[in-house]
């Protein structure tokens, strides 16, 4: 499942929806109604806003405990019991990657932070999509934890705006198939 | 309750007030149309159509993002001025010198981009602006920075004289927002929803500014003592803070035009309702607390912050869906409403409003933003509402005034081309964007990769189709604005004038 093509689906299904009620209402504002007609159109607005409602809060509900439950980022003040550790250091205009060669099928922690300005650590497949990214900030030390399912080449691009350099702000490493595959 | 008169006495402009107002208009309309080009210019740019230095291409991003927001503020702060006015005594000097503040602050800011070389974006992010690695001096940095407290002073004057407005007559501002009929009471059906919303702006703008204020000064006194550090992840939340606030505050303002213009092209009472005050009461808390959903990927943020900028994006759509865009709509619900220029805009701003939030809510999932954060789904979804939203609102009102001045709806053949090539131009534009954003496109970026350059293109000939229609609209509006009244011009009733 690719989470941006799933996003962009939704996205435009909602879209859909809200341009059809739109659409819906266009068409009706061209017949005008008597008073009786828009007293009773008022009431059946009032029960409808009312479902929309509950199913608006339904969706609230339920979507923030599907995509919150299971927090999607790694504890940050604890250690982490994960093996492959990654330092990752951005600065202007160079990343600093060690090391850079990664085993597939289990966790890795990369610890990225910045030597100068912010930076944006985005990990591109190698279908040219972004997996995962985090801040690259002085000062601090951001902990992202990802599992590469598929070997390769992953690009690293910097995402947060850093001045002149910051389009060839690229790097890469290599993942490779887990020892016994 | 508001009157359904097409174009009411009490909003007639003469002398003082008109020059005010047609200076802010036509300024706003001539800065539009500058930035658009700025923005088309990147577009072909990222589409290699033009050849566009990287040095110059980030001064244009500095430009473009800064203009827009605050050219955004300045047009949006008239549809305010222009119908709160008529509810509560506004001295013309604070609006007057709103004006003149932006107007240096303006000065400033293309002084320090376009002489001083800055190209550290509008949200200055620290330490960026004092490290621009020998493109820009710290003296084009502060010049820049000092353009937005002119500007942020400005909208605070403005604010402050609202404010003791607003209290005069009301009392204070939690009756101003309607919060003694939250929980029951009969709602004086006289409030006007004008003062409502107003009265948000005024909270959450005002704390906005002075947490701008405050790191404004933070990286001044930065720029110049150098041994006095900052925290960067405390900048940044106080620059998203500011940010957030005063881009979102433009749609809070753009919307009063719809409340009071949209009963009376509808001819049907918009009465004003507990879900109504709920929703702004809901609201003004919300775009207090929503802004971290701008760091969700720093990491070393608590964890609490990052859940509370996802949940209250989520539930920002329920005021915007349930109240606002659903309401219209029943206004508009077999009203009979003839479509001319003002009409036809409201309904495309609630439209872009309404459609622009989905994309944006998506993008306040932390599980979605690890991979859509700066990739240009987000220029997609904000140039949704504020290119189809709110500069719609802001063009409503324009021909609005323009229909006042002749005692008719703007509806001219012109017009109603330049409509449809308007809509379909944006749309085009920002659904390259968000294709882009799937792609994994990133955002501020002169250089684009051959795989990406369809959706550079598509969006560049949307931004063309915008760009022409745009600059129909400036003339077209411009022209009007400066015209004399007609005999049967503003308060004429609603009966003579066609609507």
């Amino acid at each position: 499942m690719i989470v941006q093509n799933v996003v962009a689906t939704i996205t435009l299904v909602g879209i859909g929806l809200v341009a059809a009620g739109f659409i819906h209402i266009i068409i009706q504002a061209g017949k005008p109604a008597g008073a009786e007609a828009t007293s009773k159109s008022a009431q059946t607005a009032q029960t409808l806003q009312k479902w929309l409602f509950a199913a608006l809060f339904v969706i609230f509900i339920g979507g923030s405990l599907a995509t919150l439950a299971q927090f999607p980022i790694a504890p940050q003040h604890s250690a982490l019991d994960v093996k492959q550790v990654v330092n990752v250091v951005g600065r202007q205009w160079s990343w600093q990657i060690t090391p850079s060669v990664l085993q597939a099928g289990s966790p890795v922690e990369f610890r990225v932070t910045s030597a100068d300005v912010n930076h944006g650590f985005a990990i591109y497949a190698p279908d040219g999509r972004i997996e995962t990214q985090t801040q690259a900030m002085p000062g601090y030390t951001n902990k992202l934890v990802y599992t590469f399912d598929q070997p390769g080449t992953y690009t690293v691009q910097c995402l947060e705006y850093c001045g002149l350099g910051h389009a060839p702000m690229k790097a890469s490493f290599q993942v490779v198939a887990a020892k016994g595959e | 309750m508001a009157s359904l008169t097409l174009y009411p006495n009490d909003e007639r402009l003469a002398g003082g007030e008109r020059t005010v107002f047609n200076l802010y208009l036509i300024s706003a309309l001539g800065l539009f149309v500058l930035m658009m080009l700025l923005g088309l210019t990147m577009r072909m740019a990222q589409a290699q159509w033009l050849a566009v230095a990287p040095n110059l291409f980030y001064q244009l991003l500095s430009m473009h993002g800064a203009g827009m927001v605050g050219t955004m503020s300045l047009a949006t702060t008239a549809v305010m001025w222009f119908f709160l006015r008529k509810y509560v005594h506004l001295h013309l000097w604070a609006f007057l010198a709103n004006y003149v503040l932006f107007l240096l602050g303006a000065l400033c800011i293309i002084a320090s981009i376009f002489l001083g070389g800055y190209g550290a974006l509008w949200t200055f992010l620290y330490p960026l602006p004092i490290d621009g690695m020998g493109l820009w001096t710290s003296h084009a940095a502060a010049l820049f920075m000092l353009g937005y407290l002119f500007i942020g002073v400005g909208s605070l004057l403005f604010y402050l004289d609202a404010a003791a407005a607003i209290i005069k007559v009301h009392g204070n501002l939690g009756r101003a927002l309607g919060a003694q009929w939250l929980f029951g009471g009969t709602i004086d059906q006289n409030h006007p929803k004008t003062v409502v919303a107003s009265t948000m702006v005024i909270i959450a703008n005002s704390l906005g500014i002075l947490a701008g204020a405050v790191v404004l000064v933070m990286s001044l006194i930065n720029i110049y003592y150098p041994d006095v550090t900052l925290d960067a992840l405390v900048t940044k939340n106080l620059i998203y803070w500011f940010g957030h606030m005063y881009i979102n505050a433009t749609i809070y303002m753009g919307v009063i035009a719809v409340y009071e213009l949209l009963p009376r092209y509808t001819q049907k009472p918009y009465p004003i309702s507990r879900p109504f005050l709920w929703s702004w009461a809901v609201s003004t808390v919300f775009v207090i607390v929503v802004f971290p959903h701008h760091l969700l990927m720093d990491f070393a943020q608590p964890r609490w912050l990052a859940i509370m900028g996802q949940v209250v994006s989520w539930g920002a759509g329920f005021p915007v869906f349930l109240v606002t865009a659903y309401g219209a709509l029943a206004n508009l619900y077999r009203s009979g409403m003839r479509w001319t220029m003002p009409s036809r805009l409201m309904v495309l701003s609630l439209f872009g409003w309404a459609a622009g939030i989905i994309p944006a809510i998506l993008d306040g999932t932390i599980r979605n933003n690890l991979v859509l954060h700066n990739t240009q789904w987000v220029p997609g979804h904000f140039h949704f509402y504020l290119l189809l939203g709110v500069l719609a609102m802001v063009l409503a009102l324009m021909f609005h005034v323009i229909g006042s001045r002749v005692n008719a709806p703007p509806n001219s053949s012109a017009d109603k081309l330049g409509f449809p090539v308007y809509l379909i131009g944006g749309l085009i534009f920002v659904f390259a964007f968000l294709d882009a954003g799937r792609l994994s496109v990133p955002r501020r970026m002169d250089q684009h990769l051959p795989e990406w350059l369809f959706t550079d293109q598509l969006g560049s000939i949307g931004a063309i189709l915008v760009v022409l229609a745009m600059l129909y609209f400036a003339v077209r509006i411009s022209a009007g604005l400066l015209k004399a009244d007609s005999p049967g011009g503003s308060g004429a009733p609603a009966a003579n004038a066609t609507r």
